[in-house]
């Protein structure tokens, strides 16, 4: 199949992107990754996006945006992107046996959750050990649980599974959690948190039959270890751009974010641009995703009238 | 719900997928899990696909606790594989289309 505009991504960013691509007619194909919607699909009450007093959940308004990209033409199709040949346009990009050309291509893959990367973290993942609040909070009522981590989104998760678990104890290895003033008041407020700092996790114990039972924490200041009992753990260290299928094609930073030319989506490849949490390691929120979603809709259109 | 998926509860747990004469994709979920939806068109899919070989449904863990307990669901989505009665394999997470097709050949 070949389209004016593939959308790789379908985050504020990709959505955004499609609903002006599909409002200029350019008939954009969105393909939608591994974790359609985005970040925000694994996060509850959105309060911060303009337009919502009251705030929104994040799947609805993820939802919405879908809609809205479907109405105006866009076409959304759950597939993966796992390979691109960005060379030169047209582009050839693939998602398993599907084969699609294009000639622009939007990168807004977003990232994706970091892990400690231990192993005992990737055994015992689904059983005990969650990337998503939201989803696994449920099935730990009366529990204790840790939430590793000190931003937002430590915060937000230790915050909302304070709904289930008898007692919610945040991981941070300093001394000072790096979150907005307003969700370090609340998380200090919530009687059922409390905050070990300057600990890090070493080892998560337990087996897929028995679950999680406990942690090894090593102390980042003196380097003691000890273990400590708990029934879960949350990760919420932060996130890795999602650029591994565009690495040495793509233009990427130190980190892997993609490199944008200051003002405008343009990456080094004529043709490719990039919007999002993928080349945006500063602001990282829902709005400013959307806002260079739009960007990159206007400068494909735009590369498309003089190419 | 699509055509060719049920919708597994406490009642009909036992005689729709223990009693099954074909393996039993179960796929456990909920309404308020993200990963859960954007599973369910390839649940859908897999269920057209496979149709008449694997029977294939989603059990709502928020209403139908019992069977959740009863399998240690611990996170969702929780694919299970019946097959006679047991769980003969399983996934957890949002895995990919591929994972869940490699899975039920394995099974037949």
């Amino acid at each position: 199949m070949h389209k004016k505009v593939i959308i790789i991504g379908s985050g504020p960013a990709g959505l955004t992107a499609a609903v002006y691509a599909a409002r200029a007619n350019l008939e954009p194909l969105v393909l939608e990754g591994s974790q359609p919607g985005g970040q925000l699909t694994i996060t509850t009450d959105v309060e911060n996006f303009p337009g919502f007093p009251e705030g929104i959940m994040g799947p609805d308004l993820m939802d919405d945006m879908r809609k809205q990209a479907i109405r105006f033409g866009a076409q959304c199709e759950y597939k993966v992107v796992d390979k691109a040949d960005l060379s030169q346009s047209p582009f050839t990009i693939w998602a398993k046996d599907e084969k699609y050309t294009a000639d622009t291509v939007i990168v807004s893959t977003g990232a994706s959750a970091r892990l400690l990367g231990l192993k005992s973290e990737k055994e015992l993942m689904g059983y005990g050990v969650s990337a998503c609040a939201t989803c696994d909070g449920f099935f730990f009522k009366e529990k204790e649980i840790l939430v590793v981590g000190g931003g937002d989104s430590a915060a937000e998760e230790a915050i909302f599974l304070t709904k289930f678990a008898s007692k919610v104890t945040i991981i941070h290895r300093r001394d000072e959690l790096r979150a907005s003033k307003i969700m370090q008041e609340r998380v200090f407020e919530n009687n059922n948190i409390e905050i070990l700092w300057n600990n890090s996790v070493e080892d998560i114990l337990g087996t897929k039959d028995s679950g999680v039972t406990g942690v090894v924490l090593k102390n980042t200041v003196s380097g003691e270890l000890k273990e400590m009992s708990c029934d879960g753990v949350f990760m919420a260290i932060g996130h890795i751009p999602n650029t591994k299928v565009f690495k040495n094609q793509i233009d990427l930073d130190d980190k892997g974010y993609i490199i944008t030319k200051p003002g405008s989506t343009n990456t080094n490849i004529p043709g490719v641009f990039a919007c999002g949490d993928v080349q945006d390691q500063i602001y990282r929120q829902a709005v400013t995703a959307a806002g260079t979603g739009c960007m990159s809709a206007i400068d494909a259109e735009r590369w498309l009238e003089e190419n | 719900m699509a055509d060719n998926v049920i919708e597994f509860n406490d009642q009909n747990f036992d005689s729709e997928v223990l009693e099954s004469k074909t393996p039993v994709l179960v796929d456990f979920w909920a309404v308020w899990c993200g990963p859960c939806k954007a599973i369910a068109p390839i649940i859908e899919e897999i269920a057209n696909d496979f149709n008449g070989k694997v029977s294939v449904g989603k059990v709502d863990v928020d209403n139908n606790n019992q069977v959740a307990m009863k399998y240690g669901i611990r996170s969702i989505p929780t694919l299970l594989l019946f097959n006679n009665g047991e769980v003969v394999d399983q996934v957890i997470g949002n895995v990919g289309k591929e994972s869940i097709e490699s899975m039920l050949s394995k099974a037949l």
